[in-house]
């Protein structure tokens, strides 16, 4: 059971985009619902980041924030498309991995 | 054929004294019933006929240029026209056509018509569930409906699964807006609720799609198996239905497709490697394309295993975080399994370059997998990458120069 909780995928410590601009938040509470990773707490009466490290970027919370409070760079976390972002010019169609 | 329509307070009795099917005031909503369309006459047992008896006649919902799939049971009428109600059983023809999916053959064609289903005896104020049009998603959802009425709003999300197509936005905003307006859901059901898979969410702002087409979002619990629990529970989640989970199970069903990624590029690598092998002092040696090039294909593909078998499978469990390094571990183990194993067949040389060909493979194999995991974020990938790929490139060329090299040396 325990190397099936997510908790114990840790990947790389400080490098997420993810912020949280306390002062937009209104405490709706949706960061803290749709966040797969446990990130956000909801406490009366905002949110507060309790996990940056476990952000995986997916853009899920900054997509339905309704204040735009939360702003993170979601990407595929691929290496293949990485490699071919690197390889070919930013405009360029860029295969699926 | 007729509608028939009833007041929507006596929708539960079926009573329909108040309404006519031509002046039906507002409060008037269609009952929702099976259809029985009328089918081809039946074939006279006793007529003269040579070989067995035919079959069934055509289902009246069968149409020139389609074919019906299994999975559909059959259809009931509503406001909007017939919508398919489907079977919550998955059959053999599921179960292979999983895991023609799972080995990466025609996944990308593995999918189902967008639009609207039907599950169990979904009335007017039935839930309405959201999902992909990937088959798997599809099924993943409805085998977990054996005993719940709702209606099954299918995206087209490219026959991608949910998470992959919100993270590319085929999982939309403007297709759950698309898709509720094309079918006319709002003719559908009395509510204005969509119920949303959360590893949709990155893809649709609940928000815009309540501002655009009216319906409210609420997020579902991540796993279809859940969604009974939630649905009973008053659209409660507990906090493990909103955590993902990455089980030996979950991994290792990854396998297969992060391989069939691989052939083709591998096919080209191993022409290569059987070249480079034949090139010798007397300019190109065919013997020496075919042995050294065996054992060449042997290291790679030792590389291949470690790198996207091993590292799935001992994820937790292999040491540090980046997954270049954990590549670069089941490769030396890998990589001294073959050196032993061709023992005294290849020069003292030729071990050591073949180790650092089997590490080099297997870390660039690993990292990978990075694409495949839910936990790895994308300014982690590259970061990791900047530091695994110069060293995967320095390996490959001291292995390529070292290689052709060996001959000549010896």
């Amino acid at each position: 059971m325990r190397y099936f909780k997510m908790q114990n995928f840790r990947y790389l410590n400080n490098v997420t985009t993810l912020e949280l601009d306390v002062e937009k938040c209104i405490g709706c509470g949706m960061c803290g619902i749709v966040c797969p990773h446990t990130v956000f707490k909801v406490e009366n009466p905002k949110a507060r980041i309790v996990d940056q490290d476990a952000c995986m970027e997916c853009g899920a919370c900054a997509a339905n924030c309704p204040t735009a409070a939360i702003s993170v760079t979601p990407g595929v976390g691929c290496a293949f498309y990485i490699i071919q972002t690197w390889i070919k010019r930013k405009d360029a169609v860029i295969e699926c991995c | 054929m007729q509608k028939l329509f009833v007041n929507k307070h006596d929708a539960d009795t079926g009573n329909t004294a108040c309404c006519g099917s031509k002046d039906q005031g507002k409060d008037c909503v269609p009952v929702l019933q099976n259809l029985t369309l009328p089918m081809a006459g039946p074939v006279d047992d006793d007529a003269p006929c040579c070989g067995p008896k035919p079959g069934p006649p055509s289902s009246p919902f069968d149409k020139p240029g389609y074919r019906m799939w299994h999975f559909v049971a059959d259809f009931v009428e509503t406001s909007v026209g017939a919508i398919p109600k489907i079977e919550t059983r998955l059959k053999f023809q599921d179960l292979a056509g999983t895991v023609r999916a799972r080995l990466g053959i025609s996944r990308d064609r593995y999918r189902i018509a967008p639009g609207l289903y039907s599950v169990g005896k979904p009335g007017n104020d039935s839930p309405v569930l959201v999902t992909a049009n990937y088959k798997l998603s599809f099924d993943s959802l409805r085998r977990e409906l054996d005993s719940t009425d709702a209606w099954i709003l299918v995206l087209d999300t490219r026959g991608i699964n949910v998470w992959c197509a919100a993270g590319k936005k085929t999982f939309s905003t403007e297709e759950v807006i698309r898709q509720v307006q094309r079918v006319g859901l709002d003719r559908v059901v009395s509510h204005r609720e969509l119920i949303l898979p959360q590893l949709g969410a990155p893809g649709v702002s609940a928000q815009a799609v309540k501002k655009d087409c009216g319906f409210k979002v609420t997020w579902g619990p991540i796993r279809a198996r859940d969604l009974p629990a939630f649905l009973n529970n008053g659209r409660k989640a507990e906090t493990e239905m909103r955590q993902l989970t990455f089980s030996i199970a979950e991994r290792t069903v990854l396998i297969p497709v992060e391989l069939s990624l691989i052939v083709k590029p591998s096919l080209i690598i191993l022409l290569a490697v059987f070249i480079l092998s034949g090139i010798s002092p007397n300019i190109f040696s065919f013997s020496a394309a075919w042995f050294r090039g065996l054992n060449g294909a042997v290291a790679y593909l030792f590389g291949i295993v470690a790198g996207a078998v091993f590292v799935p499978i001992l994820l937790p469990w292999l040491p540090m975080r980046q997954f270049y390094i954990k590549g670069i571990l089941t490769g030396l183990v890998a990589g001294i399994f073959v050196t032993f194993s061709l023992g005294a067949s290849v020069t003292r040389l030729e071990s050591f370059i073949l180790l650092l060909l089997t590490t080099a493979v297997s870390s660039y194999a690993a990292m990978n997998f990075t694409g495949a995991t839910p936990f790895t974020s994308p300014s982690g990938v590259e970061k990791e990458m900047r530091q695994g790929i110069p060293i995967q490139i320095i390996a490959v060329v001291t292995v390529i120069i070292a290689w052709v090299a060996a001959p000549f040396v010896s």
